[in-house]
């Protein structure tokens, strides 16, 4: 439908005859079939100036009741207060913008109608900034990780009063991305939409915290055993879920993220409830501890005590583990199990009918996505040393998800720039902290309408034939939750 | 005194007239879900996404409702049926606007994209209305007095203990009614008009649809629209029953509705009803018999057991796998 639409409005910027020829052929269908859109007459100028003054009322109709007027509790109810003032400038601000918009981007919109085909074809040979991370992908990745580990170094040295803000930003990038990593596996490899991922996540941290509460474990005992506990969970979660198939499948993983919090919320005498679960000890290093003190780590170095240092320590943590992750992820592929999964996305009938059995594919990729998220909650438990089911909404699976996708299904690097770009983002607006999350928003929605297929626009295949080529995105099933 | 009071509860719980009361409060909660649900399945029906930002929708018609009201108010207007109606139509066509503009910027560019990118998008926008919303409005609670006050009584009882109540409000009289009455009316619109022809057609083939002469751009436009008018419905319903409303109801309403809309089955408009009146019931029953605090686990277990047994909710179609 969209070609059929799109071909009306290329038509738009041919020669004169074109117009002429397209009321022919309207008049030739009796004015019926097949629709399309009629295309706009008169100059540029005044076609944009029109489009800008529509969008300024869509603007003033959408904006009048929430910045024209607004309500305030005060003494004796509800107050009602308006602001004409910033009203009239939200919509001239509209009116600019769209004006702005139309001005330097018309042009480019209007080269649709291309083919799916077409595109596949175009997007192989790629952007040059995909086709480098296409052929380049090893290089960057190592170049990419050799940055990570000079980082906290660099931090230390360069940044010496603002080295633990830097480090922090640098530990929540990497906890993103190995989630994203593990979330990766089961819907970018597995095709599985998940909506609930944040409680593994949970399951992690509030495995390591109670661990430690009531057994007085260390990170380092409870780490696997949280992993595991999330895999089980993972398992738990996979077998009802075998039946269903794309949204029903979501919901029902949303459905399950949101037991997990509320039953962490209400389980007072177990969980802390609201009050979370504080005092959780710090990993140490071989039974060395970053505190102050002599017979501790930096003081048996000769180091001054400093907190950054224990900062560079998680930060190192958190590297290694997104480093098993992306590792294992790698490695999996190439196996017969991460070839199955891949199978599955694509075509699951197909699977079944040659014999790979789509239970076990479909469980293994839970627990296996479960289980790094339970790796990532466990660190994540140690790091803040407090945790709550604040910390466990949905908003942070779609979070999560988010990076995946706008990342590039199914692509590791595009989780670790979709990461980079979201979370550092999201600090770098720091200052302008009301308008934050609404940036946040927009960012999402901007990045997803300018390359729906994710950042990474190529995927590296499982198996080669003779040569090595990447594929395009759109070659691929994304995740569709079959 | 607290036994006793326990003790009191146990006995109030166990008459008939304690679950009269309870069904009546849970078949209004259910029409709130219901019109909500609509919206949801609906833009499923016809384009196979989940429209993450429709419980955000419903949440941006109850603020204009309040305004609205506020406006009135200002006004000297003192005739309250007056006063509500003007609410509730300025209320739909607003939010209309909103939900028309949220698929033009965050949906129609990704048509024909594959089926994640609009879902990314639909979270962004939901993100977005939160916080322009909060940004706008202030992030602490609105309350509004009760407007409509008094009820039918409906059943009398004694227990050894105390009289005990049934009462039908006129509030939830008038939610009833209006659920409903749209619920007819929509029926119609998709049996029988040129608009609801044209739905159902692009939701079985939209590229045919186009082949034929359907506006399909048009058509979809005009469901996200007629969505966003009946969560502004539900918006307004809200704010009158509970009187508290902030920027963040629109969340777990909307999880509620997406929740009710699988349940009935997804794409189906009686489904979405049911599964609305289901939820309600699940909850408020729940919350009168056993726990506040878990009543979001039960609707969700219910609607988790209910998908293991029918894989496409209580009224939809299976879909036809095809090689």
């Amino acid at each position: 439908m969209s070609d059929i639409n799109q071909a009306g409005s290329a038509e738009e910027h041919q020669a004169p005859g074109a117009l002429v020829e397209w009321e022919q052929r309207v008049a030739g269908y009796g004015g019926e079939p097949p629709f399309v859109e009629e295309p706009e007459y008169g100059s540029p100028i005044v076609l944009a100036l029109k489009d800008a003054a529509i969008a300024a009322g869509i603007a003033a109709a959408l904006f009048l009741f929430f910045i024209g007027f607004r309500t305030d509790i005060n003494l004796g109810g509800l107050e009602l207060t308006t602001r004409w003032q910033a009203f009239g400038i939200s919509i001239v601000a509209v009116f600019v913008g769209r004006l702005a918009f139309r001005m330097l981007f018309w042009g480019s919109r209007q080269k649709g109608g291309r083919s799916l085909a077409t595109r596949a074809i175009e997007s192989r040979k790629g952007t040059p900034l995909s086709e480098h991370f296409a052929r380049h992908s090893g290089k960057v990745g190592a170049f990419a990780l050799a940055a990570a580990i000079v980082y906290p170094i660099v931090i230390l040295w360069a940044f010496p009063l603002k080295d633990k803000q830097f480090i922090d930003l640098g530990i929540l990038v990497l906890t993103y991305i190995m989630l994203g990593w593990g979330l990766n596996i089961v819907v970018g490899l597995a095709g599985l939409l998940d909506l609930g991922y944040v409680a593994f996540y949970a399951v992690g941290a509030y495995s390591f915290a109670l661990f430690a509460q009531y057994f007085d474990v260390g990170f380092w005992f409870a780490l696997p055993v949280a992993g595991l506990l999330a895999a089980c969970w993972g398992i738990i979660l996979g077998f009802p879920v075998l039946r269903l198939r794309g949204d029903y499948l979501a919901i029902v993983t949303l459905a399950f993220g949101e037991i997990i919090r509320i039953v962490l919320l209400n389980w007072y005498t177990f969980t802390g409830g609201p009050d979370g679960i504080s005092g959780i000890p710090d990993p140490t290093f071989f039974g060395l501890a970053f505190a102050r003190g002599d017979d501790n780590l930096p003081g048996l170095l000769g180091l001054k005590y400093d907190s950054a240092y224990k900062q560079a320590y998680f930060f190192y943590i958190i590297l290694l583990l997104a480093m098993i992750t992306n590792f294992v992820t790698m490695r999996l592929r190439k196996l017969p199990l991460g070839r199955a999964w891949e199978a599955l996305r694509e075509d699951e009938i197909a699977c079944r009918s040659l014999g790979i059995n789509t239970t076990n594919t479909k469980l293994t990729a839970f627990a296996i996505g479960a289980m790094f998220g339970g790796f990532a909650g466990s660190f994540f438990a140690t790091r803040q040393g407090f945790i709550s089911p604040e910390s466990f909404t949905f908003m942070e699976s779609a979070l999560i998800l988010a990076i995946v996708v706008l990342g590039g299904l199914g692509s590791q690097m595009g989780v670790v720039i979709a990461s980079i770009v979201m979370i550092g983002g999201f600090e770098l607006f720091r200052d302008l902290a009301e308008y934050r999350m609404l940036i946040f928003g927009l960012l999402m929605v901007i990045i997803m309408v300018w390359r729906p297929r994710g950042l990474i626009a190529t995927r590296d295949p499982s198996a080669i034939l003779k040569q090595r080529q990447s594929i395009s995105a759109d070659m691929v099933a994304q995740g569709e939750g079959h | 005194m607290a036994i006793a009071r326990e003790r009191r509860r146990g006995i109030v719980k166990r008459t008939m007239e304690y679950f009269v009361q309870q069904l009546i409060n849970g078949v209004t909660l259910g029409s709130i879900y219901g019109l909500i649900a609509i919206g949801y399945t609906m833009v499923y029906g016809i384009i196979g996404m989940i429209n993450f930002a429709h419980g955000d929708i419903f949440m941006v018609g109850s603020f204009i409702a309040l305004t609205v009201f506020m406006i009135m108010l200002a006004l000297g207007v003192t005739a309250l049926p007056l006063i509500l109606l003007i609410v509730l139509i300025v209320a739909m066509i607003f939010t209309s606007a909103w939900g028309w503009t949220v698929e033009r910027i965050a949906y129609r560019p990704l048509r024909g994209s594959f089926r994640l990118a609009p879902l990314i998008t639909a979270i962004g926008m939901s993100i977005v209305l939160q916080n322009f919303v909060q940004l706008t409005q202030g992030a602490r609670v609105k309350p509004l007095p009760p407007q409509i006050q008094g009820g039918i009584t409906l059943m009398q009882g004694n227990t050894d203990t105390g009289a005990i109540v049934v009462q039908l409000s006129y509030m939830q009289i008038i939610i009833i009614a209006t659920t409903v009455v749209l619920m007819a009316a929509f029926s119609t619109l998709i049996a029988k008009t040129e608009l609801g022809r044209a739905q159902r057609a692009c939701e079985q083939d939209a590229k045919m649809a186009s082949l034929l002469g359907v506006n399909v751009d048009r058509t979809i436009s005009l469901t996200f629209v007629m969505g966003a008018a009946l969560a502004a419905v539900a918006g307004v319903m809200f704010l009158l029953y509970y009187g508290v409303i902030d920027f963040y109801i629109g969340f777990v309403a909307g999880v509620k509705a997406f929740t009710a809309a699988v349940l009935g089955g997804i794409g189906s408009l009686p489904g979405a009803m049911l599964g609305g009146l289901a939820i309600g019931l699940i909850e408020t029953f729940w919350s009168g018999y056993f726990s506040v605090e878990y009543k979001d686990v039960a609707a969700f277990s219910i609607l988790a057991i209910t998908l293991i047994f029918l894989p496409s909710g209580l009224l939809g179609k299976p879909e036809v796998e095809k090689v």
